[in-house]
């Protein structure tokens, strides 16, 4: 946010707990994430990375704890402006075509018509903006779904595992996008994934394992930590050293 | 309520109907020949002057059932109603978008056959013609109401068809298109009294009738778009914004 004081959180989180399906799959997790960070959630599938974004946009039930967000308890009738969210499986019509797909999402948020082109020209897909989503490669539904998160002018960007099954070139160009909205419009952004080469991009690191953060820091601790420039070799020793603290 | 979200929503779901022909011939056109159909069966006038008012509500009633039931289970079975719920608008906005656009499909479809059974079946019509496309139209949107309410209790589009057979044609049955509704035994046509449908043929038939509007008509339509609103306001209650 433009106007945001320096060093105010955009998200925080307190001994946040979800049952889903019968079982706890979240215990207990705390952190906080200042705002104008990209903030990356790094862990292997299951963990509990996208109940966990479900819960900071407001869809999840849960069974106990805080969650704020842009100072408001999450889900509130306010945050629904403020907020971009990116599901982890893309949720846009797939009898649409993408540029009617963003006119209505772009009226639903009242945001400016114009923003249609703005965001079809951030995710690159000008040469498909008249294709029906259905038509569209699995890598050009995804971008078309998290184009959506960006009409309007979130302060605010939670995206489920955005560059799965990108090809190189794109996921580069949306890391640039991701980086340049943070820089020019001080927004932040939450990002999960299961690859660790997306780690190295964030400026934070929240690691996740079987419903707990493991370990939070740059890239740069995880790696000192561990004593290995590869992350995917520091992840596994943070796992290791966690099971083995705990047995 | 937001006038413009029901209206960009509305504009949504008619422009995803027009991506479908097959959909919308068999919303606009199959009642009708389905009607067409019958009058031959029957081979004769007399018989089917008995039902063809029953027809007209029966037949848009269920395929608006079948069709928005399933409509909306792709909605909340997609991811697209997740994203809805943390974007500003409400449920009842999201809900009579789909109202206006399947309604506007309604208005055609009745339409339709209303004057291919005046103009060719020999229908004859003692009330107003405007009021019974107005009936016919409410019973459409009636199964509409109904089909968007029992896709919460779906999860799969298999599942919501099944609704169909369990839901739409035990009111068909008790309606009074086979038996007059009073003539039915004491537990029927007290299970008669409670089903929407009922309601809206018995203001149907008054109103081809008789060329008085009666108490009786208009208290039969009351109950229907009363039934409307409840479901409309029941699949909203259905639309939980967290989800387990
Ligand atoms: N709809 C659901 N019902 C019940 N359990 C679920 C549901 N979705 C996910 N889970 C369970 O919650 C846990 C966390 O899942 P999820 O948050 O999707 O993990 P991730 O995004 O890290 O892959 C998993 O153990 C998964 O089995
Ligand atoms: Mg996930």
């Amino acid at each position: 946010m433009p106007g945001a004081p320096a060093g105010a959180t955009a998200v925080a989180v307190s001994a946040l707990r979800v049952v889903r399906g019968g079982r706890e799959v979240l215990h207990g997790l705390n952190f906080a994430i200042p705002t104008g960070t990209v903030a990356g959630f790094i862990g292997p599938s299951g963990c509990g990375k996208s109940t966990l974004m479900r819960a900071i946009v407001g869809v999840q039930v849960v069974k106990g704890g805080t969650l704020t967000v842009l100072g408001v308890p999450a889900g509130s009738a306010a945050l629904r402006r403020r907020v971009g969210y990116s599901t982890q499986f893309p949720a846009i019509y797939d009898d649409l075509t993408v540029t009617e797909n963003l006119r209505y999402f772009a009226a639903v948020l009242g945001a400016p018509p114009s923003d249609v082109d703005r965001v079809i020209t951030e995710v690159s897909l000008e040469p498909h903006s008249e294709a029906l989503a259905s038509q569209l490669s699995g890598g050009q539904f995804t971008r078309a779904s998290l184009a959506v998160a960006l009409l309007g002018t979130p302060e605010l960007l939670v995206l489920d595992e955005p560059t799965v099954g990108l090809d190189p070139v794109t996921r580069e160009e949306l890391w640039d996008l991701f980086h340049s909205l943070r820089v020019d419009r001080r927004v932040t952004l939450l990002i999960t994934s299961h690859v660790m080469d997306e780690a190295a991009r964030c400026e934070t690191l929240l690691l996740m394992r079987d419903g707990r953060i493991l370990m939070r820091g740059t890239p740069d601790d995880l790696r000192e930590n561990a004593g290995t420039t590869n992350l995917d070799e520091a992840f596994l020793r943070v796992i290791r050293d966690a099971e083995r603290s705990r047995s | 309520m937001s006038p413009r979200l029901t209206l960009a929503t509305a504009r949504r779901v008619a422009n995803q109907l027009r991506r479908d022909p097959r959909t919308v011939a068999l919303m606009v056109l199959l009642p009708t020949m389905l009607i067409i159909l019958f009058r031959y069966v029957l081979n004769s006038q007399q018989a089917f002057d008995a039902v063809i008012p029953s027809l007209l509500c029966i037949f848009p009633f269920n395929i608006m059932f079948v069709v928005t039931s399933v409509a909306t289970l792709r909605e909340r079975t997609t991811g697209t109603l997740e994203r809805l719920m943390t974007l500003p608008i409400g449920k009842i906005d999201l809900l009579a978008g789909y109202a206006l656009a399947f309604g506007l499909f309604g208005v055609i479809e009745v339409g339709v056959a209303t004057t291919v059974c005046i103009t060719w079946l020999g229908l004859s019509v003692q009330g107003s013609a405007a009021l019974l496309v107005l009936i016919a139209v409410l019973d459409a949107l009636l199964g509409m109401a109904l089909g968007l309410l029992v896709s919460a209790f779906a999860r799969t589009e298999f599942q919501a068809v099944q609704f169909m057979p369990l839901f739409a044609f035990p009111q068909v049955l008790l309606c009074g298109l086979f038996e007059p509704r009073d003539h039915m035994i004491g537990v029927l046509s007290g299970l008669s009294d409670i089903m929407p449908l009922s309601y809206a043929v018995d203001a149907i038939k008054l109103v081809t009738s008789s060329t008085q509007v009666s108490a009786e008509l208009v208290r039969d339509m009351g109950i229907v778009f009363g039934c409307i609103l409840i479901a409309l306001l029941g699949g909203a209650a259905t639309l939980p914004r967290r989800t387990p």
